[in-house]
């Protein structure tokens, strides 16, 4: 019997890495909203994941969930519009640096029940296991709990899918190496790693089908106002060792290594 | 003061994005060109530009790398940005706008790698102007990426106009490749002999099939033509040596001999058989007219990017000039802002970045134009043909009517009844758009690469020597050369200088502009502050000494305004130029003031962007001027003798007695009397009595006007120039160098 998976990617946006990034009194990063911003790359493994499996599997279908300002969503989209074919489901709020995870969750996990003919027992809930922004690590977790999904699986890198519907999940554990998991079936909690997928090329004529939803479905987007809850921030600051950048060619990967294990030992 | 009432609202605070160049250039509403800004993006600043880093550009040989580009072009949808949904492509109706906006990310990062994405554009253009239905849906289906479950290789084309000297160039007349039949069996297509050699043809390397102009060599074809070759025709399809270019060399350019035995229906539009002759239905002038007319614009773009693309590059290495020297501290003012204490650096980054914006204002308003011309010409195409009209005499002699309902609809303010039903007709807007687009193309090719090209050179030279090095972020130094090829191809700087010179003294033209002028006086009045009203005065000014050169002669009795007198006439198509630009950086910016709001990204620091835009447009419209009234004051007074200390000269001077004389009842007539002879015929120490020419007063007051209306646009730059020292830019640049 065929499998059928009814995949949502929760994917925010994030500035894109190259941006000098710089804490400002809010807390917000200064000029966020002005600074081109990116898929998050986290999630964006989930989505190319997600679009691979849902090719596999014929009739599965594939979602991707977003919250963030409508106007930066839709600059975001003209490029992952165009990576693989999925239906858009905007929520229009704020960007998400400094959010608390369970409104954000509480918002997604109210939008994912909302979306028109998902079934919920074949779903599988994608997203990233880490965020480009200030993670706080537990937003997806937490939105798969209010949908009452409790397989979850964190720093996935490969999903296989047996001919039963069960599939096996390896995920990332400490000292390089995977867990291997196998799950019943659907539904559960994907948050990915890397994954194995490249970025897929830019497709005019997938952008062009994708836009005919993608613009829809901004129009309609509902508006959120995350509640801070009890969430307090004493002080912001950036890791600034961390955003030395330097651009440099034609190192080798043994140069590179020795670079940073010198920089390390400094 | 216009700029003395601009409120203080701050620095903008960042480089201006996408959203912000989506509403200068009009595409806020087009998601399909949109996502074509991305992908063509993606590829310059991802495979093109390691190509760069990588030391690609070092050889002139077509290498592995540069073909995978052409194909990472395909992947990219750049390759099928020309073609319509049915032939593969997912742009619906006219593309100079989406070209021009590809084009421009390509030559952020490379010139080259834009000219062979449009190089294939350029074949394919005579088959898309003017071929047959059948040559249109068959070449273009060759040239579209493959489509899903499609197995199949791209068919890539050259066009081949310019053959080795002294033949076609400049004079696109001289062709000595020429056609002959070379076998006509009753009842069958003629079978055509064609011999052509081709000179700095672009995409030869990898090209399939080329559109090539030829002349009859035999009397059984009248006139020239574009024929289509194709690599596997029999005979010899020789690709010939590469071009040692020491630019664009991301695209492949030779010079390829071809001797082919082709049907004639290869004949690009057809052809019809007359008296036993053939007879192409398009010469190959008439076809190279419609493709030139519009890539052009193109080639204008990719140098207005090449100068936005230097703003980044030169701000950060302005700042982080003095890191690391162990006696620059953290914080301090040296280490914080680097070059950029100085004022010098700042405001030459101005003028960088100002031109690029007026450029870029200019080529992206000229491709609109094309966008909304396009469907117009096919409507008078078609009404022409409705009425048995097939071109030529008859043609324009139906259209001199229209013309006339043209400029009633520009000049003589009509009820709004008659202005509803002059601006609904297709032929009235038709001409009105023609006559606008044959300035415009023109202006942009030549303004954009030739002023391009020198302030490209100034901001490699904001780059110390480091700008001059193959290391320089941005790839500077390579773009500064890549520019002075764009001023050439596709029609060198005098060819449109040329053109300028007949389609910018039409009627149809000139009504326009007068109205241009009160449109800038209008914009003037609402927003002082963006240079609109020194633009005006410029532009009067140039109207002015049109007129005055179309009427007046030189010394020697002999007319100004004439063909063969190109200093005078070249020169005013060099200052409308400046003026052109500048307009339509103005009215850009007017665009982003009124769309700006709707969009939240824009919103968040509009006050602060839009007075860094008019502030911009200030400078650049002060410079315009100046450029103007500089060449105008040339031509108005540069073509009359100087006075001489003699008795024609003495006739406009005083006496020292007459002055002695005359003090009495016109006190201080001494004192503003300066060309006063002696009694010995002593005169002050200057070359003659001061000239004056016919209407001179007419032009001194213009040019007086113009010097106060400069008032504040030194202020405006001063403001440009803090906010270049304080915007934000990112860690490093988004393509490596």
């Amino acid at each position: 019997m065929a499998n059928v998976f009814h995949i949502v990617v929760c994917s925010g946006i994030v500035p894109d890495p190259l941006q000098t990034l710089e804490p400002a009194p809010g807390p917000t990063l200064k000029n966020e909203m002005m600074l081109p911003a990116v898929l998050d790359p986290w999630a964006a493994s989930a989505l190319y994941e997600g679009a691979a499996l849902a090719a596999k599997h014929a009739g599965s279908k594939l979602w991707l969930l977003s919250l963030g300002p409508k106007a930066k969503l839709q600059q975001v989209m003209m490029t992952v519009g165009q990576k693989v074919p999925f239906e858009f489901v905007a929520v229009d709020g704020p960007l998400g640096g400094f959010t608390d995870a369970t409104s954000t969750a509480a918002a997604l996990a109210e939008a994912i029940a909302a979306i028109p003919g998902l079934d919920r027992t074949k779903l599988l809930l994608f997203g990233g296991w880490e965020s480009a922004s200030r993670g706080a690590g537990v937003t997806l977790q937490v939105a798969g709990e209010l949908l009452g999904i409790s397989d979850q699986f964190q720093g996935v890198d490969e999903i296989k899918v047996a001919d039963d519907g069960s599939f096996e999940v390896l995920e990332r554990i400490e000292g390089g190496r995977h867990q291997q998991s196998r799950c019943q079936g659907t539904p559960a909690v994907l948050g990915w790693a890397t994954g194995n997928l490249p970025e897929p090329r830019n497709s005019p004529q997938v952008g062009m089908a994708n836009m005919r939803g993608i613009m829809p479905a901004l129009q309609k987007a509902k508006s959120v106002k995350l509640d801070a809850n009890s969430l307090t921030y004493a002080s912001v600051s950036l890791p600034k060792q961390q955003r030395e950048t330097r651009l440099v060619r034609d190192l080798s990967p043994d140069e590179i290594a020795r670079e940073i294990v010198q920089w390390i030992a400094e | 003061m216009s700029t003395s009432a601009a409120p203080h609202v701050g620095a903008m605070l960042t480089l201006p994005g996408d959203a912000v160049r989506q509403i200068l250039w009009r595409f806020s509403d087009r998601f399909d060109l949109q996502m074509l800004v991305q992908s063509a993006r993606g590829v310059a600043r991802g495979p093109v530009a390691r190509m760069v880093a990588s030391g690609e550009r070092n050889t002139h040989e077509w290498t592995p790398a540069k073909q995978a580009m052409m194909e990472a072009f395909d992947a990219a949808g750049i390759t099928a940005a020309f073609m319509e949904p049915e032939e593969g492509g997912f742009i619906s109706g006219p593309k100079n706008l989406a070209l021009g906006l590809a084009a421009f990310e390509l030559a952020w990062v490379d010139g080259g790698a834009a000219t062979a994405s449009l190089a294939g554009f350029l074949a394919l253009a005579p088959i898309h102007e003017r071929g047959t239905a059948e040559q249109s849906a068959h070449y273009m289906k060759l040239a579209a990426p493959p489509q899903p479950g499609e197995d199949r290789k791209i068919k890539r084309g050259a066009f081949a106009l310019t053959e080795p000297i002294p033949y076609v160039g400049v004079d696109t007349g001289l062709l000595s490749g020429r056609v002959r039949v070379a076998e006509w069996k009753d009842g069958e297509e003629p079978m055509l002999q064609v011999e052509k050699r081709g000179r700095f043809i672009t995409n030869i390397a990898c090209a399939d099939f080329v559109t090539a102009a030829v002349d009859s060599g035999d009397e059984r074809i009248k006139g020239s033509c574009v024929i289509i070759l194709e690599e596997g025709d029999p005979g010899s399809f020789d690709r010939g040596t590469p071009t040692k270019k020491l630019v664009h060399q991301l695209s492949s350019t030779g010079d390829p001999i071809f001797s082919l035995r082709v049907p004639a229906s290869r004949i690009v539009g057809g052809y019809t058989v007359k008296d036993g002759r053939i007879v192409p239905n398009f010469t190959h002038s008439e076809v190279i007219e419609a493709v030139f007319r519009r890539t052009r614009v193109t080639v204008g773009l990719m140098t207005s990017a090449k100068l936005l693309s230097a703003v980044e590059p030169v701000i950060r290495y302005q700042r982080g000039r003095f890191r690391g020297a162990e006696s620059i501290k953290e914080g301090s003012l040296r280490y914080e802002m680097g070059i950029q204490q100085r004022e010098d650096a700042l405001q030459r980054l101005v003028d960088v970045w100002a031109s690029g914006e007026a450029g870029a204002s200019l080529g992206f308003a000229a491709a609109r134009l094309f966008d909304e011309l396009d469907p117009l010409e096919k409507q008078k195409t078609a009404l022409m043909a409705e009425r048995g009209i097939n071109g030529g005499r008859a043609e324009m002699k139906a259209m001199k009517e229209v013309e006339l309902r043209a400029m009633e609809l520009l000049t003589a303010n009509p009820t709004p009844e008659r202005r509803a039903e002059l601006e609904a007709d297709p032929l009235v807007q038709y001409l009105i758009l023609d006559a606008a687009a044959n300035v415009l193309c023109p202006a942009t090719k030549l303004w954009n690469t030739g002023e391009g090209t020198r302030q490209m050179r100034e901001a490699v030279s904001l780059m110390g020597g480091y700008g001059i090095t193959e290391d320089c972020p941005g790839y500077l130094a390579n773009k500064w050369m890549d520019a002075q090829l764009e001023t050439t191809y596709e029609g060198p700087e005098a060819v449109q200088r040329r053109q300028l010179t007949i389609t910018m003294i039409t009627p149809l033209f000139l009504a326009q502009f007068r109205n241009w002028i009160r449109e800038m006086r209008t914009i003037a009045s609402e927003r002082p502050g963006t240079g609109a009203c020194t633009l005006a005065t410029a532009m009067t000014m140039w109207m002015w000494t049109l007129h005055y050169t179309q009427t007046a002669t030189d010394a020697d009795g002999n007319k100004l305004y004439t063909g063969p007198r190109q200093a005078v006439t070249f020169a005013l198509a060099d200052a409308l130029c400046w003026l052109l630009a500048s307009r339509c950086q103005i009215l850009d910016v007017q665009e982003l003031e009124a769309r700006g709001p709707e969009d939240a990204v824009v919103a968040e620091d509009l006050p602060a962007t839009l007075q860094f835009f008019r502030d911009l447009c200030h400078t650049q419209a002060a410079r315009a001027s100046g450029e103007a009234s500089r060449i105008c004051a040339e031509l108005v007074y540069g073509y009359n003798r100087h006075p001489a200390w003699d008795a024609d000269g003495h006739k406009a001077c005083f006496l020292a007695d007459e002055v002695e004389e005359y003090e009495g009842f016109i006190p201080g007539l001494g004192s503003v009397a300066l060309d006063v002879i002696g009694q010995h015929g002593e005169h002050p120490f200057k070359a003659g009595p001061c000239a004056g020419c016919a209407g001179s007063a007419d032009f001194l007051h213009l040019q007086n006007k113009l010097a106060t209306c400069l008032t504040g646009s030194r202020l405006a730059k001063d403001r440009a120039a803090e906010t270049v020292a304080k915007v934000m830019i990112p860690e490093a640049l988004d393509y490596p160098a």
